[in-house]
Order: structure tokens, then sequence, then C-alpha cells
């Protein structure tokens, strides 16, 4: 909760505009007008107890423990107010409990009220210690009971998914869980079910099962990506996790400020541990980024750090059995660096990351490929890619930041914003709630390109521009002859354009949206959907950029930066490297000798079969990994690196916003990205100096973005691709809980994914019965049928889920043409 | 007083056969009100009805003149019409009987309201377990309709109504007026806050006037007989006819018209007297929610203001008449049972404090109450009273706080025998199976 500065005031000082002057206590306060009573008690110190109230919904009124005395133009309110639900009045005198009477007797009445239900199970409550209930029971309540009859009892727990328990016994019906799905989210998660005292929140299947509610509830699940924000603000321990549930108590665990390394949200967290284990993580409160959200991904999915198969030490590749064996670091380090280092010096070396870096670590590698491989091959987009990106990344996004790029703020402010290839909920879940906020409290309108109304269109109260795969570019040039009303709305002061990853898959899409912006203003920003994607791009960690958006070929930088860095004058490669594509192909076929690989997983990459046949194909591999992985298989050496719970650093997130953090859990050995390259580096002569990834980021400091505004990506657009008979345009995105191998490790997380289905028109999914196989030259994947309003010709695949692993399985992506056929009954 | 207090108004045609009927209806000066209102502009009804001191008859006497002139006077959004005909107060039985006997007084009445506030939709929410009710008033919508008085450019004065009959979802609370628009927008029925109030942003956040059922059928007569003939009924402050609902220990007991300010004195006068002679004990002026009154009050005037000055509501002028055979603490408990039931559950002080309040009530009645819960019970209702979201949780400790205020012997009376009883069971723990 935000606590601005003290306003107290006095008789003469005057009332500025669009204030009223009040007096709280016998105090007199100047407040903005609409501020609500409880705010600005709490601004004066005064905290007036409450359960149902919060800042981030809309007032309620429901719990009646906020009361307190009114006097407006001299005369009391004949009843006590609620001060969560009043607005401030100028003339108006309010009594809080600290000198009404019958403001704390109603305060204690509303209290004893609540508790006569209540089970009083605190010593085996999750919530126990750090509870409104029992905080404001012990400071506005009574020492005991008058209550001497039957308590309401439920069977509990409830499960209501397979991560969120719902104790009803404890429940006070706030609704505060009810009201942030509804108002928040937008998903139809729980509601308040009965009336009275057997009122009881509940979901569908809950409803009718008065007696039966100890049951699990089977059958549809609900859907929310934001379902744990309902357990942080339940002000009781009705609501609680699966995966934290009797697992601590908060006076045993020890909190750390954090930030997300999930997505390019870019959220501020708060993780709890005990004794070096990470036992929760909780939305901070930022309100500038996620407010005091996070979604389920972001709270939940940290287990995979605490994998038993985590790497602990170095490997390296016994030469005789060709199995990794442990080694010293000063052992791994040194085969490492004689193995690059040879490299370099034959046929060259590359560098793969990743996009999960932080700017540290992936500075580190920019500069690791620039002085001790000396190559511009280094790319961080473990994805689908194009040159087409490289000029739009170089040209419009790198630089941006809060203050000369698009915000949060400003999305929520916006008249209009257009997601071009870019599935919010999905992709960004902030974002998302963001938009969802500025369409339902400022009407903004948002406008989706894309191919079917998914649950972020009905939830942003948004529309629907269908096109076919790869048809996006065509889309966008064509908005100014066939959609004036958008074009025209795009013109408007604040309209904003967001563009995700999936457009580096459309030939012309960044181009097409280039002009668009230029013509009609509208300010354009890039949702790339990893944490370390904006950071990396900072960093130089691409075959084009050195470290703040400077050309490789332009010499003025190249000098700048060798000045910088203490290197020789014309020591830094000159000519452009080689894209990830361009890597793994030339590792495939033999004309690269090393690759240096940090966390990517092949199956990422646009063509999974050659990055397993580039890995296999002989070069001297090293890998920075946490957990074995497709890559550690074929590594010749492996170096263990930290997670984020275990190092320092910063990620820049959609917004070029820098959100730092520091170390959570302190001493246990591992050593970040970037400490490994620089310990690396000094073995083959190189000096990183990024030895920490406070070192790592002064010596970035020192380059300042010097970003090249010229160079605009222009490529005209493609046709959409024509599916002949049988076949079907790929749409494919991933999904935010996926098989993603950063939500290993927690099956209650899982269980609330989305149903993994294809999705075709009524007209494309005629005679294929109840599932489809989705089939090319390399594999096929076949899943249930889900109609829904795709253009016909279209199927649509979960990018990364359980049986559908796109990539992996069919060696394609968004756009391309594919084959269906009847899947069969199951 | 200058008319004779039995010159019946609103139900003068109840007794005349097939009295439900339009042709009835129309032969007995009816649908002659709304011709001569269409005749006039919105202004002057709203007028008229502020000058005739129309008070609400749902319960609470707002005056209605002043509760239609809140509706804007733009039509950027649809305005609606909202008739309250959930009649759930208990001992209420006058909307229901007015439907049933005589429906084309209200559907004409709300032409005539619909027409003052600019609205073109109307909505009757009819308790839902009334279905015999609900038929009539269908039947009488769909004659209005025939008859041209409904639909498109009525009786050619190019003003549109709709009126659709909704049954209600069956809560006590769907009669309050916000918990009434949620549930007939398909919610559950729960108070809303207020502001933003209905007439900015009721039904389907449109402006919206929820009136109770006897409220609109007055506005017929008052067209035709005027404010002033209006206003010769009654009292200065509550002018006009009001229909009693007279159940419980009385010889006739059923509706009885008579002008606001008419007293029990009276009202028994014209129900027979007490059921065989029995004296009365309590009664409650105005329907459950409204304090008890005893035989002390036989005089006081039932109108909003003397009902308020001795202490207790007029409300819905539910009068339910108890004779001494009655126990009040097992009356007053089977009062709190019904809110217990009936509190919808959103705020803490009525849906917990009902709760509490039944079960120490059933102790008491069962024989194991202790003096202290007399106490428990007065402070509880003081936690309760003007501490709950809405104005059920206010009506809920009405008969508990005049029930002990007028009765409390008896309550003392329970305890007492408890503690005698009690004296003669061992005391020590766990000595009894
Ligand atoms: C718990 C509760 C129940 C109510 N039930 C009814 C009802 O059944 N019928 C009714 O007309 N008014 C009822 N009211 C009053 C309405 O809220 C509202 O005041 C009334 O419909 C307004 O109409 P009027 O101004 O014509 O009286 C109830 C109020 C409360 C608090
Ligand atoms: S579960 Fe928690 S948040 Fe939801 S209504 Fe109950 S107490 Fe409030
Ligand atoms: S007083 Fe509270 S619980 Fe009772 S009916 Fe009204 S809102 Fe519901
Ligand atoms: S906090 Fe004000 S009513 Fe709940």
């Amino acid at each position: 909760m935000t606590i601005a500065p003290d306003k107290s005031a006095t008789a003469e000082t005057p009332v500025p505009e669009g204030h009223v002057r009040l007096t709280i206590d016998g105090e007199e306060v100047i407040a903005p007008k609409g501020e609500l009573l409880i705010r600005t008690a709490e601004r004066l110190g005064t905290v007036i107890p409450r359960f149902c109230d919060h800042p981030l919904l809309d007032p309620a009124g429901a719990c009646r423990q906020c009361l307190v005395e009114v006097e407006m133009n001299g005369r009391p309110m004949p009843k006590p107010q609620a001060s969560c639900t009043m607005t401030v009045a100028d003339g108006m005198v309010v009594k809080t409990q600290l000198t009404s009477p019958v403001a704390d007797k109603a305060q204690q009445g509303v209290m004893e009220l609540l508790l006569i239900n209540h089970p009083l199970d605190c010593p085996i409550c999750d919530k126990g210690g750090e509870c409104p209930l029992q905080n404001q029971a012990m400071a506005h309540g009574r020492a005991d009971s008058r209550f001497r009859d039957r308590k309401r009892t439920f069977p509990k727990p409830l499960p209501i998914s397979t991560q969120v328990l719902l104790d009803r016994e404890r429940c006070v019906l706030c609704q505060r869980c009810t009201r942030f799905s509804d108002q928040i989210a937008g998903d139809p998660f729980i509601d308040l079910l009965e009336r009275g005292a057997h009122q009881q929140i509940g979901t569908a299947e809950t409803a009718d099962v008065f007696d039966l509610a100890s049951r699990t509830s089977s059958g549809k699940p609900f859907h929310s990506y934001f379902s744990g924000n309902t357990i942080q603000i339940c002000p009781v321990g009705a609501l609680t996790s699966a995966q934290y549930r009797f697992r601590s108590r908060p006076f045993d665990l020890v909190s750390s400020p954090n930030v997300c390394e999930h997505c390019a949200s870019g959220c501020a967290g708060r993780t709890d541990y005990r004794r070096g284990r990470v036992m929760r993580r909780l939305a901070g409160d930022d309100p500038e980024v996620n407010e005091e959200w996070l979604c389920d991904k972001g709270r939940f999915a940290f287990r995979y750090a605490q994998a038993a198969d985590r790497l602990r030490r170095p490997l390296v590749r016994d030469r005789e059995t060709g199995r990794l064996e442990e080694a010293p670091w000063t052992e791994a380090l040194r085969v490492a660096a004689e193995g690059l280092a040879k490299a370099r010096d034959g046929k060259g070396a590359a560098v793969l990351t990743g996009g999960r870096l932080t700017v540290e670590d992936a500075y580190a590698y920019s500069k690791f490929a620039r002085i001790a491989l000396r190559t511009n091959d280094i790319d961080f987009r473990a994805r689908a890619h194009s040159p087409e990106e490289l000029d739009f990344l170089a040209s419009r996004v790198v630089g941006t930041n809060p203050d000369n790029g698009v915000t949060y703020a400003e999305l929520e402010n916006a008249p209009l914003v257009l997601c071009v290839a870019f599935e919010p909920e999905e992709e960004s879940p902030i974002v998302f709630l963001r938009l969802r906020k500025a369409a339902r409290n400022k009407g903004t309108k948002v406008v989706h390109v894309g191919q079917w109304s998914t649950p972020a269109v009905r939830k942003t109260f948004g529309e629907l521009l269908a096109c076919v795969p790869g048809g996006e570019a065509a889309a966008i040039e064509g908005i100014a002859e066939h959609a004036t009303d958008l074009d025209e709305q795009l013109q408007q002061d604040g309209a904003v354009v967001l563009v995700g990853e999936r457009a580096a898959e459309v030939p012309g899409l960044f181009s097409a949206l280039h002009r668009l912006s230029s013509r009609t203003g509208a300010r354009l920003a890039w949702v790339p959907r990893r944490a370390g994607e904006r950071g990396a791009l900072h960093a130089g960690a691409l075959p084009t950029l050195l470290p703040g958006g400077r050309a490789v070929t332009d010499a003025d930088a190249r000098a700048e930066v060798e000045r910088t860095w203490g290197v020789e004058a014309g020591a830094l490669p000159t000519e452009p490297g080689r894209d990830t594509a361009g890597i793994v192909a030339a590792a495939a076929s033999g004309e690269l000798d090393a690759l240096l690989v940090g966390g990517v997983d092949p199956d990422d990459l646009p063509d999974p079969a050659l990055a397993r046949k580039a890995l296999a194909a002989g070069c001297f591999v090293v890998s920075l990994e946490l957990r074995p992985s497709a890559v550690t298989e074929y590594a010749d050496v492996v170096l263990p690196i930290a997670p984020v719970d275990e190092k320092s650093g910063s990620y820049l997130n959609w917004e070029g916003r820098r959100r730092e953090f520091s170390v959570t859990l302190e001493g246990t050995g591992a050593l970040p990205d970037c400490r490994v390259l620089d310990t690396l580096g000094v073995e083959m002569d190189a000096d990183l100096f990024t030895q920490t990834p406070e070192a790592a980021w002064d010596d970035l400091s020192r380059l300042p973005t010097r970003p090249q505004r010229n160079g605009a990506p222009d490529v005209p657009h493609a046709q959409p691709p024509a599916p002949g008979s049988g076949q079907a345009v790929l749409a494919t995105w991933r999904q935010l809980l996926d098989d993603g191998s950063l939500q290993v490790e927690e099956p209650h997380l899982a269980g609330t994914a989305r149903r993994v289905v294809a999705r075709l028109s009524k007209a494309t999914a005629e005679g294929l019965g109840d599932r489809v196989t989705v089939s090319t030259g390399r594999g096929s994947v076949t899943l249930p049928v889900e109609v829904a309003d795709l253009p016909d010709g279209v199927v649509w695949l979960p990018g990364n889920s359980e049986g559908s692993k796109v990539r992996a399985s069919l060696g394609a992506g968004h756009g391309a043409v594919v084959s269906i056929a009847a899947g069969g009954e199951r | 007083m200058n008319t004779d207090p039995l010159t019946p108004v609103l139900t003068k045609r109840w007794l005349s056969p097939q009295s439900w009927r339009i042709s009835t209806y129309e032969k007995l000066e009816g649908y002659t009100a709304f011709r001569k209102a269409l005749a006039g502009t919105p202004e002057q009804l709203v007028q008229l009805i502020k000058d005739a001191g129309l008070r609400g008859r749902g319960g609470a006497g707002f005056p209605a003149g002043v509760k239609w002139s809140f509706m804007p006077q733009n039509e950027e959004k649809p305005h609606y019409l909202v008739i309250n005909a959930d009649e759930g107060e208990p001992g209420t039985c006058k909307d229901i009987p007015l439907m049933m006997a005589d429906p084309h007084s209200l559907i004409e009445g709300c032409i005539i309201a619909a027409y003052a506030m600019r609205s073109h939709h109307c909505f009757i929410y009819v308790r839902g377990e009334a279905l015999h009710c609900i038929r009539r008033l269908n039947a009488a919508v769909r004659e209005a309709y025939d008859a041209g008085y409904l639909g498109r450019n009525i009786i050619g004065s190019g003003f549109d109504l709709d009126i659709t009959v909704h049954a209600g979802a069956g809560a006590y609370i769907c009669g309050e007026e916000t918990a009434l628009l949620d549930s007939l927008e398909g919610r559950r029925g729960q108070p809303r806050l207020k502001p933003p109030f209905p007439a900015a942003a009721g039904l389907y956040a449109a402006p919206t006037t929820v009136n109770n059922v006897e409220t609109i059928a007055s506005v017929p007569f008052i067209v035709n007989g005027g404010a002033d003939w209006f206003r010769q009924m009654g009292t200065e402050k509550s002018p006009g006819p009001k229909i009693y609902s007279i159940s419980g220990h009385v010889e006739r007991p059923g509706q009885y018209e008579a002008p606001l300010g008419t007293t029990l004195r009276e009202l028994l006068e014209l129900c027979g007297g007490m059921k065989d002679g029995i004296p009365l004990k309590f009664w409650t002026p105005g329907g459950s929610s409204t304090p008890l009154f005893t035989a002390e009050h036989l005089d006081v005037p039932l109108d909003f203001e003397g009902a308020a000055e001795a202490g207790s509501m007029l409300g819905t002028t539910a009068v339910q008449v108890f004779n001494e055979t009655v126990s009040v603490p097992w009356a007053v408990m089977k009062w709190t049972q019904f809110y217990e039931h009936e509190s919808c559950g959103k705020c803490t002080p009525c849906r917990e404090g009902t709760y509490w309040l039944a079960q120490v009530l059933e102790r008491m009645v069962e024989g194991r109450g202790t003096e202290e819960d007399i106490d428990t019970l007065l402070d509880v209702c003081d936690n309760i009273l003007g501490r709950s979201f809405c104005a059920l949780g206010d009506g809920a400790v009405s008969p508990i706080t005049s029930g002990i205020k007028y009765f409390r012997d008896e309550f003392l009376a329970l305890c007492q025998d408890a503690r005698e009883r009690n004296a003669t069971v061992p005391e020590l723990v766990g000595a009894q199976q």
C-alpha cells in the first residue's frame, strides 16, 4: 500500500484545486477529491481495520470492519459509515476508533462477529503469523468471545484447482478473491454461493455439492493464470496453495525482494526462504509495473532450481569412456579454455546464449565472444528469428526505456492498443492485466491481430482482426485502406502497437509495423516472451550489434568499444556474425570448431533436428547449464551456473526498465555465468572485468546506449501461404503454462494449464472427427479438436505443451503449411 | 379526516365479478387516467405526484414524486421503471391481492409513471412463489397490449412502453431494491453499494426507478382525482389511502383499506375485533422488521410519523396481531430464524449476527438460556443495528430489542426456569453420559 507523505494541514493552508479539507480525529487534512476515507486516515498514520478493502479492487463495503463516525455540514450521520466506501468531502468531520467510542465499539462488534464462526485454528494455519484477521483481532477485538453456541462447519479443504485449496471455515467472506477474479483477472474462477451463514466461496462444481463438498472438484477445473493472487490477498488462511501448505511459518522465513525470471513483464516479487531453500514467492508492490499481482508461473515455478539433478560441479568428458565426469573447476576451465582457443584459432567458435540471461550475464557472453573468441557469431535468439527482426531491434527497440518508450502507464492511458502477433495473456501476463485494466476502467480499445478469439480478446473487451498465419503483414498493410476507423484511432495521441516474438516468423511484418507507426504516429513496442531478451539486445549478444546498440560495422563505434574495453585498436571483428540459424547450420556442416552454449534447448530452435546434428557434428561444445539438458548430452565441458535465487543481476523488461535484484540465497557456491566466463576469459588471456554482476554492470555502463536509428527493416510482405487440400496453415504460440523447462517439479501448477487442443474452424474441422493429426515430413502431432473462430484452412497448436511440441515434432512454426487428417478416436 | 374511512379507493373494484379483466376495469373508470396523463408533460406529472405527497408504500415511505425527479431529463441511456412486487416482509399481504384483484390499476400506473420518467421499458418483479399472480399479471399485460395500451405508439400518443413480468428468485433480500436489480439482471440477489443510486446507474447501469406496487397503483387515482382530493385522505405528511394487511388473532384477517393515520383500535373494529375475545398482547405495525407494539399503542395513528414517534415504523402496514396465548420469546425466535435464513450473507453483522441471535433464542426457548444471554442478545443487536450493509440487518433486530423492551420478564422467566432446572443437575462434568 502506498503511503503518501503526511498532509496534515491547518486552517490557513489553502486547499489546492481538486482537493478538499476535512478533519480526522481532530486533525485537519487536505485530501484529493474522490479519495476514500480509509486511505486519507492512513496517510495520517491511522490504520482503520479492514478486510474487504483492497486499493486495487472496487470498493465493496461488505465486511463492515472499517466503520467510523462521520459528520457532514455539522450534522452527525445517524449510523457509523464504512470508511472504505465513503469518499472525502469538504468540511467532513471524521472520528475513527481513536476518538470515537461508537466507532471503536462498532469495530469490536464486527470483529467478534467475524470470529464466532471462525475455527481459530491459527496454530495449524499457513496464514498464522501474517494474518490480517489475527493481527486485527489482537488490535481491535475483545479478548474473549461471548459466543457459546455451535459454529458453522464445512468439510475441508476443498481443492478448487490443483494449486488452490479452500477452507471455507476460515473464510470471512470479504469477497476479495471473487472480486479479484472478476475485476482484475476476468476469470470465472470462484464466486459466492448460498446465502446467510451458509454463504461460501465455491466454483461451478461445488455449487450443488453442499454435502459432497469434501470431494475433489473433478471434471472441469477452473482456468486462471492468476489464481495465486487470491491466496495472497485473502486476509485469512482460507485460500492456501498446495505448494506451500503446511511447509513453513511466516516467522521462520527470510524474505528477499526478487524480480521474476519467467517473462519480460519484469514483475517485482518477494522470495521467502528457510534454511537455504526457497519456500514460496509472493508479488511485490510496484505500481509502475506489476502493481500487486503476479501470474501463477511467476509465483509457483521456482522449484526447477531445487531439482535433484541440479548440476553442482563442473563436468568434463572423459576421452576414453566418452562419459561426463566430475572435475575440479581449475581442470574444467582449463579444458574449456584450451578447446575454445583452439577453435578460435581454427575455423572459429560461436556463442548461443538463449533468452533467459540477466543483462550482466548476457554482457559477459557478448564481451567474451568479441575478445576471447574474436567473433561476432553470437545470438541470444533461441527461437525463430530473421534478419528483418535484427534490423527492427537495432533501429526501433534497442535503447528504449521508460523515459522515451512505451510504458505500462502509457498502455493504461492509451485510447487504442493494437496487439500484433502477440498473445498477451500467454506471453506477458502482466501486460495483459494492464490491458484489461485499461479497457475496463478507461475504455481503452484493444484490437488483436491474430487467428482466433482467444480468452485474452474477450477479457480485454477486445476486437479480433483475424488473418491467416503469415498474413499479418498484409493485414497491417491493409489497415489504411480497409480499416479506416482503426487507422484513425491509430493516429490518436497515445495510441500504441505491441508486437510479439512471433512476428519474426512473418516476413515483412516488422517492416509493415515500422511503416504503420511512422505513418500514423502510433508508438511501437516489442514485447518479447523471455525475460532476458531485452537485456541481451542491450548487451550486444547479437551478430550485428555491440553493447548499447552500436553496429559492429560502424568503425567509430568499434573504436569506442575497443577503447572502453582496453583492447588494441582493430581487435574487434568487423564483419557481422552469423545469427542463430547461421551458427547452427555452420556447426552442422563442420564450418565451426566450437560452440559455447548458455542455457539453450535445441527444441526451441527453428530447426531442432539440425541443432542436434550441429551439436553432434564433432565440434567442441562448452555448455553453461543449471541442469542436464540436450546440450550437456553432447558437451565436452559442462560448467554449472547459478539460478536467479543464488545470484544478483538485472533484467530489462519489455519497457527497457532495469529490474535489479540481489542474491536471495547467499553462499551456495553457485556462480553466475558472468563470473564463470570471466575466469574462462582469464584462462584465454582475455580480461572481461565481469567477476561479479555488479562489476559487469559497471563495465557495461561505460558504454551508454548509442543506437543507430537508421536501417529500419524494409522487407516486402509475402503473400499469405495458400494450403492445398488436406493441408492447413499452422498458427502456433506457446501457452503460459506448458512444458517449459523452468516449470518442472511443479505438478500443482501444471494442473492449472489450459487444456491442450488443436483449434480449427468449423468448416476445416469437418470430417476430422474428435481428433486431428497435424503432420509435416518431420513428424506429427495428434490432439483433440476444438472448434473456434479461426479462418478456414488454419490449424492452431500450442507450441510446447504435453503432446504438442510443435518445433520438435513438426520442425515447423507459425505460418508453415502442414497436413491435417482425422486423428482417430481416443 | 374528511372522507369516510370506509370509502375504498385502491380496493374499490376488488369485489366486482372478474375484477381482473380489462373489460371490468374499463367499466369502472379504468384506463381513463393514462389518457389524461399522456396528454400532459412528464414534468407536470412529476409535479402532480409531488403535490399529492404520495409516499412509497414499499416500507421506507420515500416521497414518490421526489424519487421520480431524480431521473435524468435526457435519454442518453434507456430509462427503466421497475415495480417491486416481491412482497417478502413477514405479515405483508397487500401487493399480491392487489395484483390478483386489480392488475390493470398497476399497469395503468406503470404507463403513467413510465411516461413521467421517460422510460420505455418497465419490469414487474414478482415474488417467484406467487405463480398464480404472475399468470394473472401476464394475462392482464396481454390484454393491455391487445387494447393498444402497451407497445408502440400507445393510443396514438407517440409514447412506447413495454412491460415485462419477471418471476423473482425467491429470497427476501430480492425485495431490497438494489438486490432486486441484481436479481433481475440474472445475478445473485445481494444489495449494491450506493452511490451510484438507481436513478444514476440502476438496471444494466442505466437510470432506474424502483417503486412498490401499491405506490404505482395509487397513481391513476391521483391523476383522476387530483392532488387535493388525495390529500383529503390521511394526514398532512402521510396523505392518501393505504391497504393494511391484518393477520393473526383477529376475527376477520385480511386487507383493509383505510386512510393513513388510522389506529389499530379502528382497524380492529373493521376486522371484527380480537379473535374469540382473547385480549391483545403485542403486534407489529408494519411487518416483523418494525419494532413491536403492545396494547398500550392501540391509539397510535398508523402513518409514517405516528408510528415513528411511538418508537416503531409504519413499514408495509402489515399488522400482525398476537393475543395473550403467544409467548414473546418464542415469536421473536421464529422471526429471528426467518432473518437468519434470509440474510443474504454479504455483510458480517447481519450474516453472523443473525446466526448467533437465532441460536441464543433457540436455546432460551428450549430452556437453556441464562440472564447473561439477554444482555448478549441486546449487545449483539446493538452491533448489528446501523452497522449492516442494508436494512435487512436493521429489521432483524427489531423484534428482539422491542420484545425485550416490553416483555423482558418473559425472557427472564425462561432463564429462571433454566437455572432452577440446572440446579438439580449434577455438577460433575462427565457425570452424565
Ligand atoms: C430486506 C428488504 C426487503 C424489502 N422488500 C421489499 C418488498 O418486498 N417490496 C417492496 O416494495 N419493497 C421492499 N423493500 C423496500 C425497497 O428496498 C424499496 O425501498 C422500495 O421498493 C421502494 O419503493 P417505494 O418507494 O415505492 O416504497 C425492501 C427493503 C429491504 C431492506
Ligand atoms: S476466501 Fe479469503 S479472500 Fe475469499 S472471501 Fe474468503 S476470506 Fe475473503
Ligand atoms: S444486512 Fe448485510 S447480510 Fe444482511 S441482507 Fe443486507 S447486505 Fe445481506
Ligand atoms: S473494509 Fe470497509 S467494509 Fe470491509
